[in-house]
């Protein structure tokens, strides 16, 4: 990281504000922990966008001669049922299967946090309509919901993406609303409309800074386990499609043969810990960033 | 010429389980240019929602809000925009009261940017510089986030972002409340500075009697939502008349040993402001009370500018 970080700083030096974005960045990256999940993630982003040079086989040529081939320096994690290297198709599904967790975790957050700051910061009957949609919402299992969005919508990578993120925004709602509720009851939110700050201010400016640091949290977490639920769609032939290498489909057709050749999933499966590690050791050094109390 | 602040028959009800909750009922006063008015009364009696229904935090119930003559109860928009640039607010907690995700410079910035009467960063620049050399924060504090600050400094802040908007009335929300006593002299000292400096008017609500005594030019008695008493601090503190106000006075702790203190105690517990019956509402702790004390009571002039709302005032003071 060392390199690019230093040709961060001349470029940000001729802006007018200097040093600040250069200041949040080290502010973000400060701890051991925050630094490791950061080189974690420059190699995977790293892994996603060159796959195709990095890749020694391409991801859907089959080779019915090396069928279930077990991890060796021809195939760093095996082969496949059809003979596919999973090491080609572990890279090549890097990009979907990125994409895929950070989008749906991070708008069906979006969603829940506007409408919980909605609903926490007006009260009244905004508050009730909001949060009894999003327990009727909540009431409806997951993957059902999934399902029926994606049997309506049709299969394929952005249906799939808006299917889970509309599956996710109840959690979110509800817990920036009991957030808000914690807050809002602070001085300094009076204060603010004393001064004359518009309610748009107070909420975006005040309140919600001030309310978001679980919900990081939250939404870093999620990453890992829509990932995972992405799988679960592709499983019943409603996520991403086969023979997309989308990391959730590897594992799903690597549970098949978990008693013979456990490799299909181990390799996979470790993939995608390491991520959702690295995204939620940033996230973690995201949060400490926000938070004054934090910063020296 | 219209006084600063007049207030008319404000009432501050508030929707309860169980009926109205009449918080402020009925209260008038009026606050001169550069005066102050203690409010005084035991906790839950009122006195905030009172400073908070004045400057529009809260919608007045009924009643009237005049500032420099103008009816502001119901004002919107830039009317009441315009209206709340005279009148700020310094709160009791300065722990809660100061966004801690905002530096001293930034929250102080803030009402600043919003008053429109800064075009260019210098000019901001400066403002801040004269706004925290006036309440006192070194400069060096100009990056400091509020944990890294103590209580008096805080509170210092908040002053500063209420002189921002430079009105002409402060609602001080029992400011000093929340700090050691010797920071509590500290800033007392400085709002009576600022006090000189700028002209201001402050609407004082406390519950310490002493702090009344020496910041207040007159004094308000609240009890239960009521004004009970109200005078001239120096008349007020030589002639009690109210029995509830003889209570609360004697409860100022006293250093002279030749003449010890003969503190007044109160039976009962504080009545329900919810859905009151008419009458005195004292009277049910009241060591004067009778059968009279039922009736509705009014604020009466019983000296000059001191007014007592009891109907016993005069046999009980042998006036």
């Amino acid at each position: 990281m060392g390199k690019a970080d230093s040709n961060h700083v001349p470029k940000h030096g001729k802006k007018k504000r200097p040093n600040e974005a250069w200041k949040t960045f080290k502010r973000v990256f400060k701890t051991p922990s925050a630094k490791l999940g950061g080189v974690l993630m420059a190699i995977i982003i790293f892994c996603a966008v060159f796959a195709p040079l990095i890749a020694p086989y391409d991801p859907y040529t089959m080779d019915l001669t090396d069928l279930f081939a077990t991890p060796t320096l021809k195939h760093l994690f095996g082969t496949d049922a059809m003979g596919r290297d999973v090491f080609s198709r572990v890279l090549y599904g890097a990009k979907y299967s990125l994409a895929l967790g950070l989008f749906t975790a991070f708008i069906g957050t979006m969603l829940g946090v506007v409408l919980g700051s909605l609903a926490g910061y007006f009260g009244g009957i905004v508050e009730t309509i909001i949060m009894r949609f999003c327990d009727i919402w909540g009431a409806i299992p997951g993957m059902l919901l999934n399902i029926v969005i994606s049997a309506c919508l049709g299969t394929g990578f952005f249906n799939t993406i808006l299917a889970m993120s509309i599956g996710t925004f109840p959690g979110g709602a509800r817990m920036t609303r009991g957030q808000i509720l914690a807050e809002r009851s602070k001085e300094y939110l009076e204060a603010a409309e004393s001064i004359n700050a518009s309610k748009t201010s107070i909420m975006f400016k005040h309140l919600l800074p001030n309310v978001i640091s679980p919900t990081i949290v939250s939404t870093t977490m999620a990453i890992g386990g829509n990932i995972t639920a992405a799988a679960g769609l592709s499983y019943l032939g409603l996520g991403i499609q086969p023979p997309t290498p989308e990391w959730g489909a590897l594992l799903s057709d690597g549970t098949t043969y978990i008693n013979s050749y456990p490799h299909l999933l181990l390799y996979p499966g470790l993939v995608i810990g390491i991520t959702v590690l690295a995204i939620n050791l940033m996230g973690d050094g995201v949060r400490d960033a926000m938070d004054p109390k934090l910063r020296d | 010429m219209a006084p600063l602040i007049e207030v008319k028959n404000l009432k501050k009800y508030f929707d309860v389980p169980g009926g109205m909750n009449h918080a402020v009922d009925d209260i008038s006063f009026v606050i001169n240019q550069g005066e102050t008015l203690g409010v005084v009364g035991e906790s839950g009696c009122g006195k905030s929602t009172l400073g908070r229904t004045i400057i529009r935090l809260q919608e007045a119930t009924d009643g009237q809000v005049l500032l420099n003559g103008e009816d502001i109860t119901h004002v919107k928009g830039r009317k009441l925009h315009k209206a709340r640039e005279q009148m700020q607010i310094v709160f009791q907690d300065p722990y809660s009261s100061l966004n801690p995700r905002m530096s001293v410079e930034a929250t102080i910035t803030e009402p600043l940017k919003r008053s429109g009467r800064f075009h260019s960063k210098a000019e901001l620049n400066d403002e801040v510089d004269r706004l925290m050399k006036l309440v006192g924060i070194d400069d060096r504090l100009r990056h400091s986030y509020p944990h890294e600050l103590d209580g008096g400094r805080r509170q210092r802040v908040g002053i500063a972002r209420a002189l921002a908007l430079n009105p002409s009335f402060i609602m001080c929300d029992e400011p000093v409340s929340a700090l050691d006593v010797s920071i509590q002299a500290q800033v007392l000292n400085l709002l009576m500075d600022l006090q000189e400096e700028l002209k201001v008017a402050y609407m004082f609500v406390t519950h310490d009697l002493s702090v009344v005594k020496h910041i207040s030019d007159d004094i308000l008695v609240m009890y239960l939502g009521q004004a009970v008493e109200k005078g001239p601090t120096k008349e007020l503190f030589r002639n009690m008349l109210h029995p509830y106000t003889k209570v609360l006075f004697s409860a100022i702790p006293s250093t002279d040993l030749d003449h010890p203190m003969h503190r007044l105690q109160l039976k009962g517990e504080i009545t329900s402001a919810i859905d009151p019956e008419p009458g005195c509402r004292f009277r049910a702790r009241c060591p004067y009370a009778t059968e009279k004390c039922g009736q509705p009571q009014q604020l009466e002039e019983i000296k000059p500018n001191h007014f007592v709302s009891c109907c016993r005032v005069r046999e009980i003071n042998d006036l």
